[in-house]
C-alpha cells in the first residue's frame, strides 16, 4: 500500500492494548473476531463510527501496556489504514511493522488533525495531508531496513524473501 | 565513546565491537519465551515461514500461564496448540500445569535467565530478567516466530537513563515503592525506547525479589528494557539456580546517558498508583482518606515472589481481613508455593480469611479468578490499572505494595503497613 486516505478518528493519550482489545477477548487470536471488539472499552461506539480507510489519529505513547500482537491485528482487521500518533510505544510500533499495519510517528500531524477531518498519507514521502484544512506535515520517515519490512508486508515475508 | 551495559550486551550477541544509541542490529539470542496468549499467534506465523523446526529447542521457553488452568474451552484450544507445538518440536523448557508458574517467576528460577544473556518475550513484562543482568525485553508474537525460527532478533540500540539508587529504603518500602515511585516522576512514557539503568550504594539493600520487581515494571515507564549491576547476591542468585556461566558486563566508565536521575531511597514512603494509570502515584500518608475496596490481589510476576508472601503474611499474621473484603494470594510458582506452605505463610493466609490459588496471571489482566464488577476496587499488588484492565471498565486499581495490599485488606480501605500493630 502506498498511500492511505479517510476520514479520522481521534484519540488521547497512552491508549493502552488492554483498551484496544480488552483480555476477556484473548481467548481467539482470529483477526475477524478480534475486529468486533477493538477499541471496545475505550469507546464503545468506534466500529459504528468508522468505514474501511479511515485513519486513527492519537496522541502520545499510543498502544503502551501489554505486547499483545492483537492490539495492530484487530485495528487492522476493522479496516483501519493506518494510526498516525505523537509517539508510539516500542512493543506496538514493532508489532506493527511486523504484521503490515501502517503507522506514522508525527507530533505536529497528530496534534493539528481534527477528528472527522480527511486525510491523506503517502507512505513514499511521508507526507500527512490534512485535507480538510489544507495543512501537511513530514511524518518521520522508517530507518531502510524497516522500509524493507513494510515492503514484504511484514516480518514473516521478509524472513522468507531473504531466505 | 563508552557503551551502557544494556549496549554492551547487545554488542557482544551483535559480533559487534561497539554500537551507538539508534544503531540497528541483528543479535543472537539466547532464549526466546512465550505464554498461552501469544504463542498461539507466534506458531500460526511461524507455520508460514520457510523454516524447517526451531533454532534450538534449549533456547526456547513457552510457559502457559495467563489462563492456565484453562479458564474455558478457547484457551483451552490455544493451551492444546502450544503443548502440540512443543512436543512435536521437542522443546526442553515447556512447563505443564503442575510446573508451570507465572513465567517470569518461573524462569529465572529454572535458572533460565543469567547475566549476560540477550532474551526477547511475547510478553511485555519480559523486561524482569534484568535484574540478572541480561538485557531483557518484551516482544510480539511475530518477533518470538521469528525468534524461534531464526535465534536472531533486530534492534534498534537503545539510549538509556541512569537511576543512581542511593541509600537504605525504610522498613515497610520495597521495590514496588520504588518502581512505582519512578513512575510517577517520570511518567508511563518517561522511558520510552529507552534502558533503564539502576546503578548506586542503595542497590545494596535490595533483595533479589525487589530488583525483579523494579525491572520488570520498567515497561510501565515506556523503557525498553531495565537492568541491573551484577553483584555478589546477583551471582549467588544465579550460582543457586543455573549451571550456566554468567557473563558480567558493566557500564563503560564514560558511557553516555539522556538523563541521570538520582534517588534517595531513604527518603521514599509506601506508594499506591491511583486509576488509571501506574504513573498517578501518591504516598499512602498523602491520601488522606479512607478509599473503601473490594478486593485485594496479592501475586502476578511484580510480586509473587517469597519475599512479597513474607511481607504480606507478617501483617496478616493472627489478623483477619475487614468484613467484605476478598483477598486472593497467587504464589508465583509451584516452588514458591511449596515454600510458603512450609513456611506456614499459607495457613496464615487462610486463617485471615484469604484464598490461596495456584499460579496464574488471571485476575492482573481480567483473565478470571478475580474479576472485578461495575464501579468495584481492588488493592493490587500487579502492573497496569488501565481502564477495565481487571474487569468492568467502571472498576478501579490501586496499584501497590504487598504490605500495602495486606495492611488494606485488614483495614478495608486502603492503608498504610504503619498503621497495623
Amino acid at each position: 500500500m502506498k498511500e492511505a486516505k479517510g476520514t479520522v478518528i481521534k484519540y488521547g493519550d497512552n491508549v493502552d492494548t488492554d483498551v484496544i482489545i480488552p483480555a476477556r477477548y484473548l481467548n481467539s487470536s482470529d483477526p475477524k473476531e478480534l475486529a468486533t471488539h477493538c477499541m471496545e472499552d475505550l469507546d464503545n461506539e468506534f466500529l459504528n463510527k468508522i468505514k474501511p480507510g479511515d485513519i486513527m489519529v492519537a496522541g502520545k505513547n499510543f498502544g503502551c501496556g501489554s505486547s499483545r500482537e492483537h492490539a495492530p491485528i484487530s485495528i487492522k482487521a476493522c479496516g483501519i489504514s493506518c494510526v498516525i500518533a505523537e509517539t508510539f510505544a516500542r512493543i506496538f510500533y514493532r508489532n506493527s511493522i511486523n504484521i503490515g499495519l501502517p503507522i506514522v510517528e508525527c507530533p505536529e500531524a497528530a496534534k493539528a488533525i481534527a477528528n472527522g477531518d480527511e486525510v491523506e498519507v503517502n507512505f513514499d514521502t511521508g507526507i500527512i495531508t490534512d485535507i480538510t484544512t489544507g495543512a501537511t506535515f513530514k511524518g518521520q520517515p522508517f530507518p531502510e531496513f524497516m522500509q524493507r519490512i513494510i515492503d514484504s508486508e511484514g516480518l514473516v515475508n521478509y524472513i522468507n524473501n531473504k531466505n | 565513546m563508552g557503551m551502557t551495559m544494556s549496549q554492551k550486551i547487545l554488542a557482544a550477541h551483535a559480533g559487534l565491537d561497539s554500537v551507538v544509541a539508534g544503531q540497528l542490529i541483528e543479535a543472537d539470542l539466547d532464549l526466546v519465551l512465550g505464554n498461552d496468549i501469544t504463542s498461539p499467534v507466534a506458531i500460526h506465523e511461524m507455520d508460514k515461514m520457510k523454516v524447517d523446526g526451531v533454532f534450538n529447542k534449549d533456547k526456547i521457553a513457552l510457559v502457559p500461564d495467563h489462563f492456565v488452568p484453562n479458564k474455558d474451552i478457547k484457551s483451552a484450544e490455544h493451551c492444546k496448540c502450544v503443548r502440540e507445538f512443543a512436543r512435536k518440536n521437542e522443546i526442553t523448557n515447556y512447563f505443564e500445569v503442575g510446573k508451570m508458574g507465572i513465567e517470569h517467576a518461573l524462569l529465572p528460577e529454572n535458572g533460565l535467565t543469567i547475566a549476560g544473556d540477550v532474551i526477547i518475550g511475547a510478553d511485555s513484562h519480559t523486561c524482569t530478567y534484568g535484574a540478572v543482568g541480561a538485557f531483557s525485553t518484551g516482544v510480539g508474537s511475530t518477533d518470538m516466530a521469528a525468534g524461534m525460527a531464526t535465534g536472531k532478533a533486530w534492534f534498534k540500540v537503545p539510549s538509556a537513563i541512569k537511576f543512581v539508587l542511593k541509600n537504605k529504603p525504610a522498613k515497610w518500602v520495597s521495590g514496588k515503592d520504588i518502581i512505582l515511585h519512578i513512575i510517577g516522576m517520570i511518567g508511563v512514557d518517561g522511558a520510552l525506547y529507552k534502558s533503564m539503568e539502576f546503578t548506586g550504594d542503595g542497590i545494596q539493600y535490595l533483595t533479589m525479589d525487589d530488583r525483579f520487581t523494579i525491572a520488570n515494571m520498567a515497561i510501565e515507564a515506556g523503557g525498553k528494557n531495565g537492568i541491573f549491576p551484577v553483584d555478589d547476591l546477583c551471582l549467588e542468585y544465579i550460582k543457586e539456580h543455573s549451571d550456566r556461566t554468567p557473563k558480567v558486563f558493566e557500564a563503560d566508565e564514560d558511557a553516555e546517558y539522556d538523563e541521570v536521575i538520582e534517588i534517595d531511597l531513604s527518603a521514599l514512603k509506601p506508594t499506591v498508583a491511583f486509576p488509571h494509570l501506574p504513573e498517578n502515584t501518591k504516598t499512602v500518608d498523602e491520601i488522606g482518606e479512607e478509599i473503601k475496596i473490594d478486593q485485594v490481589v496479592i501475586g502476578s510476576c511484580t510480586n509473587g515472589r517469597m519475599d512479597d508472601l513474607r511481607i504480606a503474611a507478617k501483617l496478616l499474621e493472627g489478623k483477619t481481613v475487614a468484613d467484605g473484603i476478598r483477598l486472593i494470594v497467587i504464589p508465583g510458582t509451584q516452588k514458591i508455593y511449596l515454600q510458603a506452605m512450609e513456611e506456614g505463610l499459607i495457613r496464615t493466609f487462610i486463617e485471615a480469611g484469604g484464598v490461596v490459588s495456584t499460579p496464574t496471571c488471571g485476575p492482573c489482566l481480567g483473565g478470571y479468578m478475580g474479576v472485578l464488577a461495575e464501579k468495584e476496587r481492588c488493592v493490587s499488588t500487579t502492573n497496569r490499572n488501565f481502564i477495565g484492565r481487571m474487569g468492568h471498565i467502571t472498576s478501579e486499581i490501586y496499584l501497590a505494595s504487598p504490605a500495602v495490599a495486606a495492611a488494606s485488606a485488614i483495614k478495608g480501605y486502603i492503608a498504610s503497613p504503619e498503621v497495623i500493630g
